[in-house]
């Protein structure tokens, strides 16, 4: 057999890009499991159609740009852009939606910065965002949990009938809590907890399991060292702080208790799956805790005092966009170094 | 129980030591031949000191150490030195470098050691010396001279002794084997370190703990002295020098700069060892522990392998099978280099050989995106921005880089190993380091380059300038002689004169003649000068005969050029010789007794001849000519120049008119000489001396033929004593003035003595 | 005065401009005499980057020129020695389109060397050198001080036997280096042609 002649080291570690993504896909299981225990079949719809969909516009723009499209598909950041878009949209929204969502995160997102690696935003959060902006009827109509009304769910059937029907209104839905938390300006929270049927015992009805799923499936991460713990745990850290800050014993101004916060709308999902996004986010552990914390103190803002019920998404962007600079000031100090070395560039 | 820090990052690689560690040390025994690079080392490499065909000894040293950072090179076993040429060496690059070449004899004959009893009766820089002269250089991969090492400034305080015994390298073995069988040796050398450095605080052997019988072994050869064995959790790469200080001392080692600057001095636990060889028993360096492994190995082990061993030698040891193996690796899985040839030989550096099998260590996988995921940055152990660099060195902003402190990676493949996307990270940090240490050089470079390009510029001005000046004061010369000089004509005459211009000089010796001041040239004076003349011409006839004929016989290309002058220098000979026989005929014509008046009618005669020979006008006439077509070119050039506004139109004005000066001065010279030809011609008896002296000796002959020959014989008596006299005077003078026409007046002198004599006798016998 | 332009507010608006545009024109006046910069810190610039070979390529007699006509807005792609690397460090420095270099290839580094036997002693390549590097005499064989040596090869042209050769520099072990890993996901549009994207596409 020839020799070959390659750089050291010759040895390689056990990871790989696509087992990363792998981990990840696995991770969000427990979450998807309650999501669909509680909000029935459309989650999972929703997350069949946007992987279908996103490899297959992956494909086509790959081919367009004359990439090898096999390599590329097999890294399996499509499916996951595909499967967080799928999570965070309502169930079984309508397959429109879905296309045009995908379109913005796998195109516009990230292929046309260059693809894989090269984007700066967070593709899964581009095609939420534009979504919530351009159809917020469509966005905001979440159905019911069980539990609601008749006790029944989202069958798979129905769900597949929602996603392709033209009209989207005959099932039945209702507001998030964080909806009905925005609206209430009269109620004390323990009242409105009271004469709302969406509340469950520390958040929304089914949404605190969705969350605690997620919250399971990012803890397996970590363990699984896929990401380091410095964002998701400042940023839950953060939001804690703020709503224990201004959660004032539950006056009708208040906004709502930390656990509240901590398990309501896409809290854990974006602690642990959207934050923790390696290409858009700071690269140092230092900046990582500062992208973190920033994300979580905005989030509290623009759910409390913002216009939307929840901020997951607008958060992670605006931070994306700080992301270089915090790269920029928070460059480790190297052995043997007395100071950052970055400082001598800015004196 | 001492405290021991953490590095940052580090990976855990699988470590593969157990497969060499089945068996003890083995000897690899003595190859045929040896192939001993001669840089094994960081620095300089050596100088051979041994010939090709010389017989070498076990240990003598055949490459010696050139400047401060070099290492010598010896011979790992006897034998004959086959060659020095330039080989291929065990270099990532698989370039070739220069090697001494020994075909051993299988005697493995020792050259006679310098063992010393007791190091600590020697100076420190006699230690030093004894380690150098034994070629030691680290042991551990990076080979940099272990003498240099240890060499400490006297002002810095070393409180820290630190023996490296880390081996955090998967697969090697080579150091922990050591350990288990040459513990006592290890203690024995960082003794005789100890004792070199003097350490004011602590000596510490630093261990991983994946290898506890070594551990066992090592603490149990240093009980009872003050060295401590130091024990500290398994992870790569903790064993990097920087690293291990972290992990003993928890100072850092300054960027850009030494251990020794914290107080801490560092060394390989095989270089202990080679030290103590080198002491104790005054053997350099010539061999080594190698771990031989790999899948592809069905035998691996470590082996004392003498140093310049070839490669394929030593892998057939381990029972290697070239048909398994993807790569082959000197040096660890992580910062190993692979081999190209399996003919380089084993150097001093030579740790490990690994022979994986493609499903033990795969070839790399396509890089795919960096996803910017910080794994490398977790695993890098001096805490740097593998990700960060990787975009940097990619797009090559190297400022960039070195602001991201690209020059403080140790190269270690930490974040190479950990990188999902397969990125060969280190590989990018290589090339960028290198890429940029060239810039830097040729910024250097260019910066002399642009010094030296100025300073032609500023000489080139220069010279400019001062021939500016030149001209410009040749004119003003020449000016201020215009002006000066009322007679052009003369001034141009004489300048005209020294000028070896035939014409001007035979007319001038003419003039002198006539006017009656020319040199007074005895008859015994021109006889011998043309004799020599004939003398001269011959000898050179007959070397250009010689040259001619042997070009004749080679057929040389010069043929023609040689038949020409052969022929002028007979032409040469045959006129140097009518001369002289001219001479003689008129010398027997005329008395040779030395009648005054016969010779100076020879000499009147002569002195016609050459008038009549050299013909002024002619030759005025030709200058004339000559002048005329100078002028004309000149003008012409003037015309040019003056068209074209050169600035040179001034002085093309000037010499023309100077050439206008002396063409008119020539031609007044060429009128006067015809006029002047023809009362010569006409050969006024009154005024011409020839006829005058032709007339006077006439009388004196008369005279003469009146005196009786006693009277004759005393007559000539007397006017060769005075001349003797008068040729005396003029040796005196011309010796004292240093003349060259000494040589020629001292043989007229014999000669005239020599006739004296004979005239004398004559007249004696006579009278 | 006052009333007038009270009364006027046409007049104390053209006043006011008047007044702002004296005040700003004076200080402008003021910065210009006083933060006036000695020589041309641009062609300084430019000139540190240039590779100094002195080889006169670009069509300037020297790197100085050259640096003071890119100063003047000449193109910054003339450079056969400097290469890629300094048309990238020019267009970072004056914030223009790096363009490809304007020669058929960078030039590689060499050095002259003068076949000494052929040498007939003319000292054309002595006073064509732009850095003193070669020395000898007239009717004396030359030869180039190869540490000095730009590898302009200026002195080639001049030479009438024809002696000098430009010889490539050697790699050797001292100054081989690895180098920058092709990256795979790279492969742009242009390096590949159909037949190979449908390898992979298979694969």
């Amino acid at each position: 057999m020839a020799l070959i002649t390659v750089s050291s080291p010759h040895a390689h570690g056990p990871m790989s890009t696509a087992t990363v993504m792998r981990l990840v896909l696995l991770a969000t299981l427990p979450g998807v499991f309650a999501l669909t225990y509680f909000f029935g079949f459309g989650t999972l719809t929703n997350i069949l159609f946007a992987a279908l969909l996103a490899l297959g516009m992956e494909a086509a723009i790959l081919k367009i740009r004359k990439r090898p499209i096999g390599f590329y598909l097999n890294d399996g950041s499509a499916l996951v852009t595909a499967i967080l878009l799928g999570i965070a949209l309502p169930p079984a929204s309508p397959w429109w939606i879905l296309a045009v969502g995908i379109l913005f995160s796998i195109v516009f997102a990230k292929h046309l910065y260059g693809g894989m690696g090269y984007n700066p935003f967070n593709p899964a959060m581009v095609g939420y965002v534009v979504l919530l902006i351009s159809f917020p009827v469509q966005m905001t109509s979440w159905v019911a949990p069980i539990g609601n009304f008749d006790g029944s769910v989202l069958g798979p059937i129905d769900a597949l009938v929602r996603t392709f029907s033209a009209s989207s209104v005959d099932a039945v839905t209702a507001a998030t809590p964080l909806d009905v938390l925005k609206q209430n300006n009269s109620l004390l929270i323990e009242d409105l907890w009271a004469s709302n049927s969406q509340f469950g015992s520390l958040a929304g009805v089914g949404w605190e399991w969705a969350n605690v799923g997620f919250l399971l499936g990012g803890l397996f991460l970590l363990y699984k060292r896929v990401f380091t713990w410095h964002a998701p745990i400042s940023m839950l850290i953060a939001l804690t702080l703020l709503s224990a800050i201004f959660y004032d014993g539950g006056s009708s101004a208040s906004g709502g208790s930390p656990m509240f916060h901590l398990f309501s709308g896409a809290t854990m999902l974006g602690a642990f799956f959207i934050v923790t996004d390696p290409v858009t986010s700071a690269v140092s552990n230092k900046g990582r805790i500062i992208y973190g914390a920033c994300i979580g103190v905005l989030i509290y803002l623009i759910r409390v005092w913002g216009n939307y019920p929840d901020a997951v998404a607008f958060s992670v962007l605006l931070m994306n966009f700080a992301a270089p600079l915090l790269d920029h000031y928070t460059q480790p100090r190297t052995y043997g170094h007395k100071k950052k070395t970055l400082q001598k560039e800015t004196d | 129980m001492r405290k021991i820090f953490d590095i940052h990052g580090g990976v855990h690689p699988p470590e593969n030591k157990v497969q060499s560690l089945s068996r003890g040390i083995e000897s690899a025994g003595i190859p045929p031949v040896l192939v001993h690079p001669l840089s094994q080392h960081i620095g300089a490499p050596a100088t051979p000191i041994v010939e090709v065909g010389q017989r070498v000894l076990k240990g003598q040293m055949i490459a010696d150490a050139k400047g401060f950072v070099s290492a010598p090179v010896h011979a790992s076993s006897s034998g004959t030195v086959s060659t020095i040429e330039h080989r291929e060496i065990p270099h990532p690059s698989g370039l070739l470098a220069r090697c001494i070449v020994i075909d051993t004899d299988g005697k493995d004959e020792w050259i006679e050691l310098d063992p010393v009893e007791d190091y600590t009766a020697l100076e420190k820089a006699d230690l030093l010396h004894r380690i150098r002269d034994a070629g030691i250089a680290g042991m551990g991969g990076a080979g940099f001279p272990s003498a240099v090492k240890l060499s400490t400034r006297d002002d810095v305080v070393i409180d820290t002794l630190i023996i490296n015994g880390t081996e955090c390298e998967p697969y090697i073995t080579a150091d922990d084997i050591l350990m288990r069988e040459r513990a006592d040796q290890i203690i024995a050398g960082v003794k005789i370190l100890q004792h070199l450095i003097q350490p004011t605080k602590q000596t510490l052997i630093g261990v991983e703990d994946n290898k506890p019988e070594g551990i066992a072994a090592l603490r149990a050869a240093a009980e009872g002295s003050n060295i401590e064995v130091v024990v500290f959790p398994t992870k790569y790469p903790s064993g990097g020098e920087k690293q291990l200080i972290q992990i003993l001392t928890g100072r850092e080692v300054p960027s850009g700069g030494l251990p020794a600057d914290i107080g801490v001095v560092c060394q390989n636990i095989g270089t202990t060892v080679a030290i103590h060889r080198a002491v104790q028993y005054g053997e350099p360096l010539i061999s080594r522990i190698t771990t031989v492994t790999g899948e592809a190995c069905s035998a691996p082990g470590n082996f004392e392998v003498l140093l310049g061993t070839p490669v394929d030698y030593l892998l057939k040891l381990g029972g290697f099978q070239q048909d398994q193996c993807i790569r082959l690796v000197m040096g660890g899985p992580m910062m190993g280099f692979t081999l190209r040839d399996t003919a380089v030989p084993v150097v001093k550096t030579t740790n490990c050989l690994l022979a994986p099998t493609q499903k033990e260590l795969p070839p790399p996988p396509p890089a795919q995106a960096c996803i910017r995921c910080g794994m490398c940055a977790e695993a890098c152990p001096v805490s740097l921005l593998p990700q960060q660099m990787y975009w940097f060195a990619r797009g090559k902003e190297y400022e960039k880089l070195e602001e991201h402190n690209l020059f403080d990676c140790i190269e270690c493949g930490a974040c190479s190993y950990a990188c999902p996307s397969n990125i060969p990270l280190v590989q990018y940090y290589r090339a960028s380091k290198a890429e940029i240490r060239k810039q830097q050089q040729e910024k250097v470079k260019s910066e002399h380059a642009k010094a030296r390009f100025e300073a032609r510029q500023i000489r080139i001005e220069r010279e400019e300038a001062e021939k500016e000046a030149r001209r410009k004061a040749r004119q003003e010369a020449a000016k201020k002689k215009a002006a000066a000089g009322k007679d052009p004509i003369k001034a141009a005459q004489a300048k005209a004169a020294p000028a070896a211009d035939p014409a001007q000089a035979a007319i001038e010796k003419a003039m002198a003649k006539r006017s009656g001041n020319a040199p007074e040239e005895t008859n015994e004076e021109k006889l011998a000068r043309l004799k020599k003349a004939v003398e001269t011409a011959e000898k050179r006839l007959e070397s250009a005969t010689a040259k001619l004929k042997e070009a004749e016989a080679a057929d040389a290309p010069n043929l023609g050029a040689l038949q020409t002058a052969h022929e002028r220098m007979t032409e040469k000979f045959a006129k140097a010789k009518e001369e002289l026989q001219q001479f003689e005929q008129a010398s027997t014509e005329a008395p040779s007794t030395g009648d005054p008046a016969a010779d100076a009618i020879a000499r009147a005669q002569a002195a016609r001849a050459k008038n009549a020979d050299k013909s002024p006008r002619e030759k005025a006439e030709e200058q004339v000519a000559s002048l005329e077509k100078r002028l004309s070119k000149s003008e012409q050039k003037l015309a040019e120049a003056k068209e074209s506004g050169s600035e040179t139109a001034e002085v093309l004005e000037q010499s023309t008119a100077k050439l206008r000066d002396k063409l008119d001065a020539a031609r007044a010279e060429l009128a006067q000489l015809s006029e002047s030809e023809a009362p010569v011609a006409a050969a006024a008896s009154t005024n011409d001396p020839a006829q005058l002296a032709i007339e006077k000796a006439m009388a004196a002959r008369e005279a003469a033929a009146k005196l009786s020959p006693e009277d004759k014989a005393k007559k000539a008596l007397e006017s060769l004593e005075a001349r003797v006299e008068k040729t005396r005077t003029k040796l005196a003078e011309a010796e004292e003035s240093g003349a060259d026409t000494v040589d020629v007046l001292r043989d007229t002198l014999a000669k005239l003595e020599d006739k004296l004599a004979e005239a004398r006798k004559e007249a004696g016998v006579e009278g | 005065m006052i009333e007038l332009l009270t009364q006027h507010p046409f007049i104390a608006a053209l006043a006011s401009l008047a007044i702002l545009g004296l005040a700003f024109g004076s200080l402008l006046g003021f910065a210009a005499v006083k933060f006036k910069t000695e020589g041309d810190p641009i062609a300084d610039q430019v000139e540190a980057l240039l590779p100094q070979t002195q080889c006169g390529q670009c069509g300037y007699p020297g790197c100085r020129p050259y640096a003071e006509a890119i100063a003047e807005g000449d193109a910054i792609n003339k450079c056969p020695p400097g290469g890629e690397a300094t048309i990238n460090a020019l267009a970072d420095l004056l914030d223009v389109e790096a363009l490809p270099l304007d020669a058929e290839e960078e030039s590689v580094p060499s050095v002259a060397f003068i076949r000494e036997d052929e040498c007939i002693g003319c000292t054309k390549c002595i006073q064509a050198c732009p850095v003193d590097a070669i020395v000898g005499a007239a009717k004396h064989m030359h030869t180039v001080v190869a540490s000095e040596c730009t590898g302009c090869d200026l002195c080639v042209e001049p030479c009438p036997v024809d002696c000098i050769d430009m010889i490539p520099l050697p790699t050797t072990v001292q100054n081989w280096s690895w180098e920058l890993p092709k990256p795979a996901e790279d492969l742009i549009a242009t390096d590949r042609d159909s037949n190979s994207s449908n390898r992979d596409e298979a694969a």
